[in-house]
């Protein structure tokens, strides 16, 4: 029963000085399944990671991954795992190749297998062509696929990416999906941090959600969004002054109170029957007299789980300035 | 079911690798590392032309400007005096770009690739010392090079060879004092000055560039003759100027055993612990 879970967390705490990163945490990943850790800046889920890959120590909890103890057996740990952290550990002072060949080589692969490893490797992250140049003239999508490489050249049984699409541009970011989707085929248990929603969405199987140390949902993205039994309208107008009286004049439409955005004329109401509804949201507006831009009916998206849970948007926490000056990425 | 098949294929594979091997890895890995920190070295040839460039301009300036007043205290032979010291000198500083290098990797996250590889522990920091002693031991040649262009002879190549090897084997000894630095420091660009000002006391409050007894507070007299750098320097000089004295070897070989046996583990230590963000 257990056997099956190929990550498992139990009750791990810990506490940098005043900060609580992670305040009793449990989690499971099921083997050959894509568990998504998703949460907002400082939510403790790089902490977690690190934790699960024997880099940092919990103050206290139980964690065994791929069924050994990650406290006691490290060495046995990092043996069947891969880590691709949240800032990409490659060496720039080594090619894209020499970086891939030394890292099959501590693997203790020979150098034949090792080299071999690199070249397969470099053609399947489309880096054959930088595979010859310094690391310093890479690209940040470029380092993070390199990243990637490198944590996969063992064939690790478990994987850790910690926001492997974070400052990549849309392109880049679905074309890391595709190669993670690969991955995971392969029979992969993977675990994945994200700030994004859409992320999570895409590619885990189950989502926990965690915020300030602590899990505060989880489910698959269906479960989490059941919770939210409606549709979602998203309405924009002409002019954002009418902002508050359209709010006003929706009230009664929706069944929690709308969200009006006044700076951009933005209103979201939230309804049992979204194409009911939109007829009596286009005439209550009209008897008004106040002009639609854009009219929008959605399921809902998790973030509007993760609002509905925390009371916070996740778009709020990202522009919010850093605990401590920790958890963004230095730009490339 | 596939799942615990392939958990007991794995254990028997992990536990396969025998303590053995386990052993023979610590050196693979460590030579693996060490290659990757040359590798750095000699795509910076900025670096080590400056690296090499300074001890002898040190080594000319001290000869010339120096020389003539100093050779008093010394009985004639400066030059024979003088580059056995520079050498030492040379050595603890190229050991001090230890600190600079580890705190480097720390702050770019290479460390943290490290760290999660079934690598052993102790080879990050070995391949890193190793590949900074080969780095002095080069820089050793160039100042023999440039001693013997102004007037340098060994009196004795092998016993001369002898205390260059001592020279080496203490710089070693000195980088796994910067690697532990470097550990605590963490950042680089305090390590520019913390790998380097403990050496300043040790390096002239020696008998590097100036006989010991010259200098007249008792003090650090006291301290000047007994500190390891004299020490070793004084039994480099002997050796390069074909004197052999057993007693000052041993002495110095313990400096340098003593000096990796605490810092070494002590350097591992911190390395387990530090976290690198
Ligand atoms: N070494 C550390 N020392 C002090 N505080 C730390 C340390 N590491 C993490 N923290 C704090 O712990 C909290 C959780 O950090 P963590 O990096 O795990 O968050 P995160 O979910 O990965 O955030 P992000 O999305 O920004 O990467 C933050 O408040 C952070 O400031
Ligand atoms: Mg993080």
């Amino acid at each position: 029963m257990s056997n099956n879970h190929a990550i498992i967390a139990e009750d791990v705490y810990k506490h940098f000085g005043e900060i609580k990163a992670l305040d009793g945490v449990s989690i499971q990943g099921e083997a050959g399944k894509v568990l998504g850790l998703l949460g907002p800046n400082g939510a403790g889920k790089t902490t977690l990671v690190r934790i699960l890959t024997t880099l940092l120590k919990p103050d206290s909890g139980t964690i065994r991954v791929g069924g050994l103890n990650v406290l006691r057996q490290k060495r046995h740990v990092r043996e069947i795992i891969g880590l691709a952290g949240q800032y990409a550990a490659v060496d720039e002072v080594l090619t894209g190749r020499e970086n891939l060949v030394m890292v099959g080589r501590l693997y203790h692969l020979s150098r034949g297998d090792a080299m071999r490893r690199a070249d397969e490797l470099l053609r399947q992250f489309a880096l054959s062509d930088a595979g010859d140049r310094l690391v310093k003239t890479y690209s940040g999508g470029m380092r993070r696929r390199l990243d990637l490489a490198a944590s996969i050249v063992a064939r690790p049984r478990i994987l850790f990416l910690d926001e492997p699409t974070t400052g990549l541009d849309a392109r880049a970011r679905i074309a890391m999906w595709d190669t993670i989707r690969t991955l995971v085929s392969g029979g992969t248990t993977l675990l994945l941090t994200t700030q994004y929603l859409e992320e999570a969405d895409e590619l885990a199987d189950k989502i926990v959600v965690i915020d300030h140390g602590k899990v505060i949902a989880e489910g698959t993205s269906d479960e989490l969004k059941a919770n939210l039994a409606s549709d979602f309208i998203d309405i924009t107008l002409h002019d954002p002054d009418h902002t508050a009286k359209a709010a006003e004049a929706l009230a009664t439409i929706s069944v929690d109170a709308p969200q009006a955005d006044k700076a951009r004329g933005h209103v979201v109401i939230d309804v049992e029957n979204g194409a009911q509804s939109i007829a009596e949201v286009v005439r209550a507006l009209d008897s008004q007299d106040i002009h639609i831009d854009t009219l929008n009916m959605r399921r809902p998206s998790l973030n509007d789980v993760f609002l509905s849970i925390t009371g916070e948007e996740i778009v709020e926490e990202e522009i919010k300035p850093q605990r401590r000056g920790f958890g963004r990425r230095r730009s490339a | 079911m596939t799942q615990q098949t392939a958990t007991a294929a794995f254990s028997a594979g992990a536990s396969q690798s025998s303590a053995l091997q386990r052993f023979v890895w610590n050196f693979t890995d460590t030579l693996i590392v060490m290659r990757r920190n040359l590798y750095a070295y000699q795509r910076q040839p900025e670096l080590l032309v400056f690296a090499t460039i300074q001890p002898v301009i040190f080594l000319l300036l001290f000869t010339y400007v120096f020389g003539g007043a100093i050779s008093f205290s010394t009985g004639g032979d400066y030059i024979g005096f003088l580059l056995p010291g520079i050498i030492i000198q040379t050595i603890l500083f190229a050991s001090a770009n230890t600190t600079v290098g580890l705190s480097v990797d720390l702050s770019k996250g290479i460390i943290d690739r490290f760290r999660s590889l079934p690598m052993s522990r102790a080879a990050v920091l070995a391949g890193r010392t190793s590949a900074d002693t080969l780095r002095g031991a080069f820089t050793v040649l160039i100042m023999i090079v440039a001693g013997t262009a102004i007037g340098f002879r060994f009196e004795d190549l092998g016993s001369g060879l002898i205390g260059l090897l001592l020279a080496v084997a203490f710089g070693y000894a000195v980088t796994w004092i910067s690697a532990t630095i470097g550990l605590f420091v963490k950042d680089p660009e305090a390590a520019q000055v913390a790998g380097f000002i403990w050496l300043f006391p040790l390096t002239f409050a020696s008998s590097i560039f100036v006989p010991t007894q010259t200098m007249t507070a008792d003090w650090l007299r006291a301290f000047a003759e007994n500190q390891p750098v004299s020490v070793v320097a004084n039994t480099v000089r002997d050796l390069m100027t074909g004197t052999v004295n057993p007693d000052e070897i041993v002495i110095s070989l313990l400096w340098i055993a003593g000096i990796v046996a605490i810092f070494l583990p002590m350097a591992v230590w911190r390395y387990a612990r530090v976290a690198s963000r």
